[in-house]
């Protein structure tokens, strides 16, 4: 991996089923920088992260994707994990029977590969630590992961792997949704610790209520399968207070979703 | 039935076993008259699994080896079953032979009998009378007929009334070599407020067409507590046969850990008779199917005290071109007032080829009873399989986590701990 994390999409395009939904997108992360990309619903946010991480779901058509100048689209899923990327996820599955701790530990040991596993103890201290952080109770490690888990704890538990996993390309889907200030306000510290020079974020969001916690270096608007404008941290809170009006205006969009023929 | 095949025993080679081993009179009786209705009886009927082509009847019952002298000279195959140093309590069977037994001081101190089956019929011949084919009939099919003719091994155990055995009892019971057999048969006393544990396990060796074709039969008295866990590791050259059988009197309490890890094709019936009002029969039970193998695996329970309540929890993965019937049979008979029996079924299919089918099935017969049932028959979520990967878990990992996630419900209940890790160990065999 080189020294500075550097992820580069370049005019992707990507489908589900028939329906084209990522119509040329580019961006560029690189270690150090917050991207948040934010949007009305429909414009193929989730899309984006959900085809970065490869779910099977998405077929990619046309683009190209590089991490650290390597082809990530060549890579499977669990490739692309281990090439340092990481999809805190809006919807994470419930897998009955797995207890958190075990499925950390293997996500950790397939991360450092065969004969460099992490020692138990050392994993229980590190695990320990990033619970407290993300305010998290003890028994979190022992439950199946994500099962009966409220929506709150799911994120919290994103949170936690993304700590504990070390990525260098940390992709947030609507972290935020369905969390409250509190909630909101300690996934942000977490995320906010992990902020450093070797480790770019892409934060998706609808609401500019988390950027107040996590300042973004960049703002992106999706409409339409591909990022429309950019800015710093001055065109969110635009956004927030005149919503997206103005910019479909500007434009010249009437239908910001992937709807629409472009 | 295989009227056609020549078989390698009669009734000489039965009387001559049975004088070698000095069994009493009336034993041989038994032998006997199962080798005539064996002749006589046609294959149990089994659900969606036609037997007639298995091998049920072609073996060389009375195979016989040495028996060791000390627990360390026990085979490999052996050692890695058990903790042999750790363990007090444990005999081993090999074929028709007893290769190791050793009981504790403290249990004969506590008046429990744990000894070999033919030492019992010579030891203490008169309980074992009172107790042997009352649970589960000689004549009720072939199999039980053919397997009370050629019984060559087992275990006796007693508990006398209000003892409280604390440390699991453990058997393991090996088979080997062409055309061997391994037919035990393990009675289980539990007397009034007693409790006890008993583990065994099987495993084979080398052989072509061998058999097994074993009966547990169990007498839970009034306020005791059983516990039998079992767990199999038969090749795909051993053909399975086992049938096990409680009867529970009141207040008292059966609980079955069952692990069907056979590589062959296997034929379980697992049943609780809940005769005394309030008495409890739990069952938790996993398989997995892998190869071409096929099994038909059955969990019944018969609620006839008032109550009554039974829990039955079966889970199977099925893979490879396997094919797997599982039965869960609550039947609660009229007068069994508040009676409660649930079970569940759930299949986790990872394979086109092969089959599992969850047949659950109630047969109420009084009003007044609360009965439940699931079943479930599913592949792996695709969106599990990619959250999995995507925290940079390979495929086959993540199947694996799945799989081991989906029967540790099971597993993580069982109560004796060296169990639940065999069981582990027999997961990881067969899924490796």
């Amino acid at each position: 991996m080189t020294a500075v994390p550097h992820l580069q999409i370049k005019n992707l395009r990507a489908k589900i089923e028939d329906k084209e939904i990522l119509k040329g997108l580019n961006l560029e992360i690189k270690g150090g920088e917050v991207h948040a990309i934010m949007g009305p619903n429909g414009t193929g946010k989730s899309t984006l992260a959900s085809t970065l991480m490869g779910h099977p779901k998405y077929e990619v058509t046309d683009g190209e994707v590089l991490i650290n100048d390597e082809d990530l689209l060549e890579m499977a899923v669990d490739e692309r994990a281990r090439a340092g990327l990481f999809l805190a996820m809006q919807y994470p599955s419930e897998i009955s029977g797995v207890t958190n701790s075990d499925f950390l530990r293997s996500a950790i040991n397939a991360r450092r590969g065969e004969g460099n596993e992490i020692s138990l103890m050392k994993f229980i201290r590190e695990m320990d630590k990033k619970m407290n952080t993300l305010e998290m109770d003890e028994s979190f490690s022992h439950r199946y992961l994500n099962e009966g888990f409220s929506g709150g704890e799911k994120k919290r538990n994103e949170i936690l792997q993304m700590m504990l996993l070390e990525p260098a390309i940390c992709i947030l889907d609507e972290i935020d949704s369905g969390l409250d200030i509190d909630a909101l306000k300690i996934v942000a510290a977490g995320v906010n610790e992990m902020r450093s020079a070797d480790r770019g974020f892409l934060i998706i969001t609808h609401y500019q209520r988390l950027l107040n916690y996590v300042k973004p270096d960049f703002v992106h608007v999706m409409m339409q399968g591909r990022i429309v404008k950019s800015g710093g941290p001055e065109l969110a809170e635009r956004l927030e207070a005149e919503g997206y009006d103005w910019i479909k205006e500007e434009l010249g969009i009437e239908d910001e979703t992937v709807n629409a023929n472009v | 039935m295989s009227v056609d095949v020549q078989l390698r025993f009669d009734s000489e080679a039965i009387t001559q076993y049975s004088k070698a081993n000095q069994e009493p009179a009336w034993f041989l009786e038994k032998r006997l008259a199962g080798l005539k209705a064996a002749g006589e009886l046609a294959l149990p009927a089994l659900e969606k699994t036609k037997i007639d082509k298995w091998n049920t009847v072609d073996f060389d019952p009375f195979q016989t080896t040495a028996k060791v002298a000390a627990a360390n000279e026990l085979s490999d195959l052996v050692k890695a079953q058990i903790d042999v140093d750790s363990v007090k309590n444990l005999l081993v069977q090999k074929n028709a032979s007893t290769v190791f037994q050793a009981v504790s001081d403290e249990l004969k101190a506590q008046g429990v009998i744990f000894t070999t089956f033919a030492d019992a019929l010579q030891t203490h011949g008169d309980l074992v009378q009172k107790y042997l084919l009352n649970v589960i009939a000689l004549d009720e099919h072939k199999l039980t007929a053919l397997h009370t003719a050629v019984v060559n091994g087992g275990v006796f155990l007693y508990v006398p009334k209000n003892v409280e055995v604390d440390v699991p009892l453990q058997a393991v019971y090996e088979i080997a070599g062409d055309n061997a057999l391994l037919a035990p048969h393990v009675l289980i006393v539990a007397e009034t407020n007693s409790k006890v544990t008993y583990v065994d396990t099987y495993v084979s060796g080398e052989g072509k067409s061998m058999v097994a074709n074993s009966l547990v039969e169990v007498y839970v008295g009034a306020g005791a507590s059983v516990q039998v866990a079992s767990v199999r590791s038969l090749s795909v050259d051993v053909h399975d046969y086992s049938f096990r059988r409680a009867t529970v009197e009141r207040d008292g309490k059966m609980e079955w850990i069952l692990g069907e890890m056979n590589d062959g094709n296997t034929v379980a019936n697992n049943t609780t008779i809940l005769k005394g009002t309030a008495s409890i029969a739990e069952t938790k039970s996993i398989s997995v199917g892998t190869g071409s193998q096929r099994q038909n695996l059955t969990s019944q329970v018969q609620h006839i005290g008032t109550h009554t309540e039974s829990d039955m929890v079966s889970k199977a993965v099925m893979t490879d071109e396997a094919v797997s019937i599982l039965n869960g049979i609550t039947k609660i008979e009229k007068g069994a007032e508040k009676a409660n029996g649930v079970q569940a079924e759930n299949i986790l299919m990872l394979s086109d080829k092969s089959r599992g089918d969850a047949n659950p099935i109630l047969l109420i017969d009084e009003d007044d009873v609360k009965a439940g049932h699931a079943a479930s028959v599913g592949r792996f979520s695709e969106e599990s399989i990619f959250y999995l990967m995507s925290r940079g878990i390979s495929r086959q990992g993540a199947e694996r986590l799945i799989i081991l996630g989906f029967l540790e419900p099971v597993v993580a209940e069982i109560p004796v701990e060296e169990v639940k890790n065999r069981l582990r160990q027999a997961l990881e065999r067969k899924l490796g």
